[in-house]
């Protein structure tokens, strides 16, 4: 019992030194190149919970970031490397909108249900295909779900134009189709915060009991830790590499319609993959996996996200600095050996020492 | 519009698209075959475009028209450097190799603009002095009917490529050191028993890999978007990590795929110029290399030649 709340308090202590170790590597960096941290980070923090509106968009952020995360966590249990949830979010997004313009006209609650259920089931069978071609073929995961992102990029910047709308943005859907809050907007001065994060906290709880309480839950860890055992265990491979897959994109085709209903109401085309879907792989690993770890490292990465605002007028350093720490953070909680070395060095110094005074 | 006009437009077209492809996945060949996965070639790549592009617009005074050719070195260097990030992660610290890479593409753009913004004070560098443009490639453009379409005012990057490939293939596969990065890729236990320092053997695979991958991003800035930027490389690595799988880890075989992948991306842009190509929608001609990449990895199925302890961290003693 003891070495098992000493293992736990070890893997709490993985995340909080990576994010003390990130922050103390964009410090040094700010430094290098004669900018003030502390006046970074302050302008960051402040900025941030300065005023309800702003945290209000933390928050907002942190909700995306939930789905994404916990997307690509579900993956990762089961043994894949999801890097697709950028583009399962985005034909999330492109689904709930379609569907919500589509049929204006539907009671909000119905019309809001059937958008987010298509978004689900867009990027669930956007990941599921990544999903049966591994299990099937043996193809890299990995390889192909980067390969769907752009795909996804390029189809639904030509569906705006071509088919959802005629121009560079899609129209604005309805009062119908509309997940804000009016009580939370007006709690938090007007922000894009909305009823997304309510549905975040109950995916978090759900996600916990499929994972820890369920069969099904199980054997996708089970296939996660060992295939071959749980194979020879009478587990499918093959059905629970597609299951874990189609949660996964299921969970960031529902960020895409929070994304779509809530944070922007449209769709537009763009450049590039959206951040949501990278960051949310960083949330993940910084949650270790565990999805209320994921949720709190989701909070700390909104704040980072919108806190990045504030560096050019409060610091004068450049927004990309807070992606930079993001990326630190992840390099350390992927390369944890390095902290579990050290923690370890000094629970033996201290086990020497106790036994030493016996 | 006369076909050697024609054939002409799309071998250049096709060349200049595949260049930057082809430097890079020869580093990842390399990287690959000492046993690392290196997906942060997409983040080595932007590196190296953003280090090209500075060196360009700041030696071009100093250099001359030598500067593009310079500037490759430039990138080739920085990815050098930022590839150690990698390589100590994953060798060293026992990182899993796709987290790390992961890092590294998530740092890669945040850091560039980053710097690009405290250099120019803006989120792009701005036109380049001096591009690559289009050269005639050693006087093998006089050859008849062959000449005019593959050697004149084509991509010189590309045919550097295509030289490289070939000298990465008998460094891999005819040399004393290339047989030591392979045998550490394969069965690394058994190399160690041999003497060989599996560790630092993986360092030069990664490496190399940083080299080339800095070269495929300068590359890539110098001879297409002629500028840095966010969206300068946006994707090449990773096209160019298929077309390394695609070419089953073999440096000519790469160099092909790459090839293949510059021409399936050249459609897109060069296709409405082309009979028959014109007519079908431009959605299905961006698609395509992605869709193509997907279709492949599937049918090589069973034939896949991945070096066998690819992906996994050596522990001395394990």
């Amino acid at each position: 019992m003891l070495t098992m709340d000493k293992e736990r308090l070890n893997n709490l202590l993985v995340p909080i030194f990576s994010i003390i170790l990130g922050l103390i590597f964009g410090a040094i960096l700010m430094l290098t190149f004669g900018f003030n941290p502390i006046t970074a980070y302050n302008a960051m923090i402040s900025g941030v919970f300065g005023s309800p509106y702003f945290l209000g968009e933390a928050l907002r952020a942190a909700t995306i970031l939930t789905f994404t995360g916990l997307g690509f966590s579900i993956a990762f249990k089961a043994g894949f490397f999801n890097i697709g949830v950028a583009g399962q979010l985005l034909v999330g997004w492109t689904a709930s909108i379609w569907v919500a313009l589509a049929f204006p006209d539907l009671p909000r609650l119905v019309l809001v249900t059937i958008s987010i259920a298509a978004a689900i089931f867009a990027g669930a069978v956007w990941a599921g295909v990544a999903g049966a071609l591994r299990a099937y073929f043996g193809t890299s995961e990995v390889i192909v779900t980067i390969m769907l992102n752009y795909t996804a990029l390029h189809l639904m910047n030509y569906l705006i134009l071509n088919v959802i709308g005629t121009s560079n943005t899609t129209e604005r859907v309805g009062e119908n189709a509309s997940i804000s809050l009016g009580w939370l907007t007006q709690l938090t001065a007007g922000s894009r915060l909305n009823i997304g994060i309510f549905i975040a906290m109950i995916v978090v709880a759900l996600y916990w009991i499929f994972m820890t309480k369920t069969t099904a839950g199980f054997e996708v860890r089970a296939v996660g830790l060992n295939p071959h055992a749980s194979t020879y265990a009478g587990m499918s491979a093959a059905k629970n590499i597609i299951l874990s897959m189609l949660i996964s994109g299921g969970l960031a085709g529902l960020g895409g319609a929070i994304h779509g209903l809530g944070t922007f109401g449209n769709l537009f085309t763009q450049s590039g993959l959206p951040t949501a879907g990278f960051n949310g792989i960083a949330v993940a690993l910084l949650g270790l996996g565990n999805p209320i770890g994921i949720f709190f490292s989701s909070i700390l990465f909104g704040v980072l996200e919108i806190g990045a605002g504030f560096l050019p007028n409060g610091a004068d350093v450049p927004d990309e600095m807070a992606s930079i720490v993001i990326a630190a953070i992840i390099f350390f909680v992927g390369a944890n050996y390095i902290i579990r070395f050290f923690m370890n060095k000094l629970n033996n110094k201290k086990t020497q020492a106790v036994q030493e005074g016996e | 519009m006369d076909i050697l006009v024609l054939l002409q437009l799309i071998v250049s077209s096709s060349l200049m698209y595949a260049a930057p492809l082809i430097f890079t996945a020869l580093g990842g060949t390399f990287s690959e075959r000492s046993g690392v996965v290196n997906i942060g070639l997409e983040g080595i790549m932007v590196m190296g475009a953003f280090m090209s592009a500075v060196f360009n617009l700041l030696m071009f005074d100093t250099f001359g028209g030598l500067t593009p050719w310079l500037g490759l070195l430039a990138g080739g260097l920085i990815g050098v450097v930022f590839s150690l990030i990698h390589a100590v992660a994953t060798i060293n610290l026992r990182a899993d190799h796709i987290v790390s890479g992961t890092v590294i593409n998530l740092a890669a753009p945040a850091l560039a603009v980053f710097l690009t913004k405290i250099i120019f004070d803006a989120a792009q560098t701005g036109p380049l002095a001096r591009s690559f443009g289009r050269s005639n490639i050693l006087g093998l453009q006089n050859i008849p009917v062959i000449g005019p379409i593959f050697f004149e005012d084509t991509s010189g990057p590309a045919y550097l490529g295509i030289f490289v490939a070939g000298i990465a293939w008998v460094v891999l596969f005819k040399t004393r050191f290339g047989l030591r990065l392979r045998s550490v890729g394969e069965h690394p236990q058994a190399a160690e028993t041999l003497g060989i320092n599996v560790l630092r053997f993986k360092y030069y695979g990664v490496m190399i890999s940083g080299l080339l991958g800095g070269i495929g991003g300068a590359i890539q800035a110098q001879a297409i978007h002629n500028e840095f930027g966010i969206l300068t490389v946006a994707g090449q690595g990773f096209i160019a990590m298929a077309a390394m799988i695609f070419g089953k880890w073999n440096p000519l075989g790469a160099m092909g795929a790459a090839v293949f992948f510059g021409f399936a991306q050249s459609l897109a842009r060069a296709g409405s110029y082309i009979p028959i190509i014109q007519d079908i929608p431009n959605i299905w001609l961006q698609v395509l290399p992605y869709l193509l990449t997907i279709l492949i990895l599937v049918g090589l199925i069973g034939r896949s030649e991945a070096p066998k302890k690819l992906g996994i961290t050596y522990i001395k003693g394990n």
